[in-house]
């Protein structure tokens, strides 16, 4: 128990300390990262079958007991994450193989991409609100890096505007954690969530949780937060936009799906209506600035947003139906997104460029691509027999039930906006007529050799193998989303695993 | 730009910074002190030296990569964590030994001391990867 | 005590803010650092100050005196400095690197990758 809620974090750790002291060689580092994200993937996955049989499971670091130490704790939401974060882990750094470039790799792209996993899984296992800052900041110091990595203009722009926004956000957690901190004296999430069930000052419990949701407002891109998103992502090179957009906005729906089913539930009445009211206005916004853009990685950012924006709707609706729509989304959505981002580095490799009028005829030139695009594509607009509808359909089909009309039609007509967008990248990119090749400022792009090939294809493939899967055998799936789903609404057995482990 | 009294001034004084900077490392177990503000004071040697002689100078004067001191400084810290995994505990868990030294006497060292090198090592590589590159940049 | 302190993480908070909006670079990250340290004093003072008497149990004794000071908020506080030291050190790398690779002058020319 104790060693397999700490691997998560050391296996990265580990890794990207021997990918540093291997500084000097790209091919050791090449092996080090891969074999670090399978072995990460396999001990997610470990920890997730045994979450699924034994229920919630927890560790107390140094052997001092809740609520004084430091906990880990792995409820299945927990591991559903951190399973998630691993494939996208593994899938990436594959992904990499074939398209970082050489200088990067010597500037230390594979150990930062490994500390970043360390931060994201860190955050998914721990069970102490500071220790969650901690981890974040891990993340956010690793995620600096990877996007300025290179040096590119365009890059550090968006690395300024990512760095300011994003310190400004641990600037408010972290006031947060401090008033919290002198009211309950404790930051034990369980211990907290035993004290909220006896809140003595509901007010100033709602006053604190809007501290927290703007700080994680900002990590996760609720409207009007989230501009620091679309004028970051489409800077740094493709694997680390997909990473970005596959995982860290999720780190903030998912700190927000913890403190809001945990520690602020005494005024669900203002505080949850809040966030559902901003999770339409976020859905709307986001799919009409992705309307707005002709550039692929522009659109896919926007649409990030957009797709945050059901993520958290689950949240507001606050039923356990709801929210298993959206842990489900969570993981439609970041096996979708980050493969999408894949394929716009494809069709960069082949076509010179991001800008869909100059894409054009993808569908001649890659069919395989194509097939990889439709998939995940008609997937995020929830056609079905995607995993997309099913997401959708739950979440849709559970606002009608408790009867929120407005928000049920927000989600019907932003869907339809991101059919259209996606149908834009269709017919721009993929069906559109091929540019022709005497443009001036056009790049050459060369044809990559047959390893590359594989590094490319290979994860996305696999991912779209995988959304396909969730798609047509829904049931497994929604089986996971709805048990993690009950532990969130019903907290008791977490709060007990937590106060009561004893090694 | 180089001046006689700085670098004799730092000729002097590094020796003695350094010995401050293990002495308040070691210090911290007990007492005020500590692997972070002992890695601190230590990179502060070294960034004196660059003052005083120059980047090319101080990274002469180090042998190695600072960015392999901090990997190294991890894996100690690390290190010291998994001990209490590999002994049935939770990570983390402090252990402890005594190295006999004759005399009835022993030396009573345990994994926070471990913890706390490691921080120090992480602090003098973290610290001087950044000041140094941003002296290279001037 | 209390107050006083309260006071000034109110001045520290409202000066980072300020300078924060300023268009100037430097003035952006003097800001951070007024903000992070205002979040350091306002641990520190909401989870209440006691004086002089330490968490350490007296030799004989069996338990703390009764009102001690809370060491917690110090270790949070202690790994907050420490993790906004690293996060600011970078800033500055990353700030300076930018004005010195773009032809921007300051904060308000940074647009181009705006949508």
């Amino acid at each position: 128990m104790n060693t397999l809620l700490v691997l998560p974090i050391l296996i990265p750790l580990a890794t990207a300390v021997a990918c540093l002291l291997a500084w000097r060689s790209r091919t050791i580092q090449r092996i080090i990262g891969v074999s670090g994200a399978v072995g990460l993937l396999t001990t997610a996955l470990i920890l997730l079958t045994t979450v699924w049989r034994e229920g919630v499971i927890a560790s107390q670091l140094g052997n001092w007991p809740a609520p004084f130490g430091i906990t880990l704790a792995a409820d299945l939401l927990s591991a559903i994450m951190t399973v998630l974060g691993s494939l996208m882990g593994f899938s990436v750094i594959i992904y990499s193989l074939g398209s970082i470039d050489r200088r990067r790799e010597a500037y230390g792209y594979y150990p930062f991409f490994h500390l970043l996993l360390m931060g994201v899984n860190g955050v998914f296992l721990t069970g102490d609100l500071f220790n969650l800052y901690v981890w974040f900041e891990v993340m956010l110091m690793s995620s600096f890096v990877l996007l300025a990595l290179g040096g590119e203009k365009p890059q550090l722009e968006g690395a300024i505007k990512y760095v300011t926004l994003n310190l400004i956000s641990s600037a408010f957690f972290l006031t947060a954690l401090g008033i919290l901190y002198g009211m309950a004296g404790t930051l034990n999430m369980a211990d907290l969530a035993v004290l909220a069930k006896e809140a003595k000052y509901p007010g100033v419990a709602t006053t604190l949780s809007m501290l927290f949701l703007v700080a994680f407002g900002i990590k996760s891109a609720l409207f009007p937060l989230f501009f620091w998103l679309p004028a970051s992502y489409h800077t740094p090179p493709v694997p680390v936009s997909a990473i970005f957009a596959g995982l860290l906005t999720k780190v903030g729906v998912y700190t927000l799906l913890r403190v809001f089913t945990l520690l602020f539930i005494q005024n669900p009445g203002y505080t949850h209506t809040l966030i559902l009211a901003l999770a339409g206005l976020t859905m709307v916004t986001g799919v009409l600035g992705a309307m707005s853009h002709n550039e692929f990685r522009r659109i896919l950012s926007f649409h990030i947003i957009s797709q945050v924006g059901y993520m958290v709707m689950g949240l507001g609706l606050f039923t356990p139906l709801a929210v298993a729509g959206s842990i489900f989304y969570i993981i439609h959505h970041i096996i979708v997104k980050t493969n999408l981002f894949l394929v716009s580095g494809v069709a960069h490799r082949l076509q010179g460029s991001f800008e869909l009028d100059k894409l054009g005829g993808l569908s001649h030139k890659a069919p395989a691509l194509t097939v990889v695009f439709v998939i995940s594509a008609f997937s995020l607009a929830g056609i079905p027999p995607l995993s997309g509808f099913w997401a959708k359909y739950v979440l849709v089909l559970n606002s009608l039930q408790i009867e929120s009309y407005l928000i049920a039609a927000t989600a019907l007509l932003v869907s339809l906006l991101t059919l259209f967008s996606m149908a834009k990248i269709w017919a721009g990119a993929f069906w559109g007529e091929a540019p022709s090749d005497n443009e001036p400022g056009r790049i050459e792009p060369s044809p990559p050799d047959l390893l590359t090939k594989v590094a490319l294809y290979a994860p996305m493939f696999l991912l779209a193998g995988l959304t396909l899967t969730i798609g047509l055998m829904t049931e497994p799936f929604m089986a996971l989303a709805v048990r993690a789903a009950d532990q969130l609404m019903n907290p008791a057995p977490y709060i007990q695993a937590v106060l009561e482990s004893r090694p | 730009m180089k001046s006689v009294i700085l670098t004799t001034a730092t000729r002097y004084l590094m020796p003695m910074l350094l010995l401050l900077s293990a002495f308040l490392l070691f210090r911290g177990h007990n007492l005020p002190g500590g692997g972070f503000i002992g890695g601190l004071v230590a990179a502060g040697t070294f960034i004196l030296h660059n003052f005083a002689f120059g980047v090319e100078e101080t990274r002469r004067l180090l042998r190695i990569n600072p960015l392999v001191i901090t990997a190294v400084g991890l894996l100690t810290a690390m290190g010291s964590g998994v001990v209490g995994l590999l002994a049935g505990n939770p990570f983390m868990t402090g252990h402890w030994i005594t190295i006999p030294l004759g005399k009835g006497q022993g030396l009573h060292i345990g994994t926070p001391v471990t913890f706390d090198i490691g921080v120090y090592l992480v602090v003098i590589g973290a610290t001087l990867t950044i000041i140094l590159s941003l002296a290279e940049g001037e | 005590m209390n107050t006083l302190i309260a006071v000034l993480v109110g001045v520290l908070f409202g000066a980072g803010i300020y300078l924060m909006l300023s268009r100037t670079p430097v003035r952006l990250i003097i800001g951070l650092v007024f903000l992070s340290n205002a979040i350091n004093l306002l641990i520190f003072d909401a989870a209440g100050l006691t004086r002089g008497i330490p968490p350490i149990i007296a030799s004989g004794a069996e338990k703390l005196a009764r009102s001690h000071a809370d060491p917690l908020p110090q270790a949070l506080i202690l790994t907050a400095i420490v993790i906004s030291f690293g996060v600011l050190a970078f800033a500055l790398v990353l700030f300076n690197r930018t004005f010195k690779t773009l032809p921007a002058r300051d904060l308000s020319d940074l647009k181009a990758t705006d949508t």
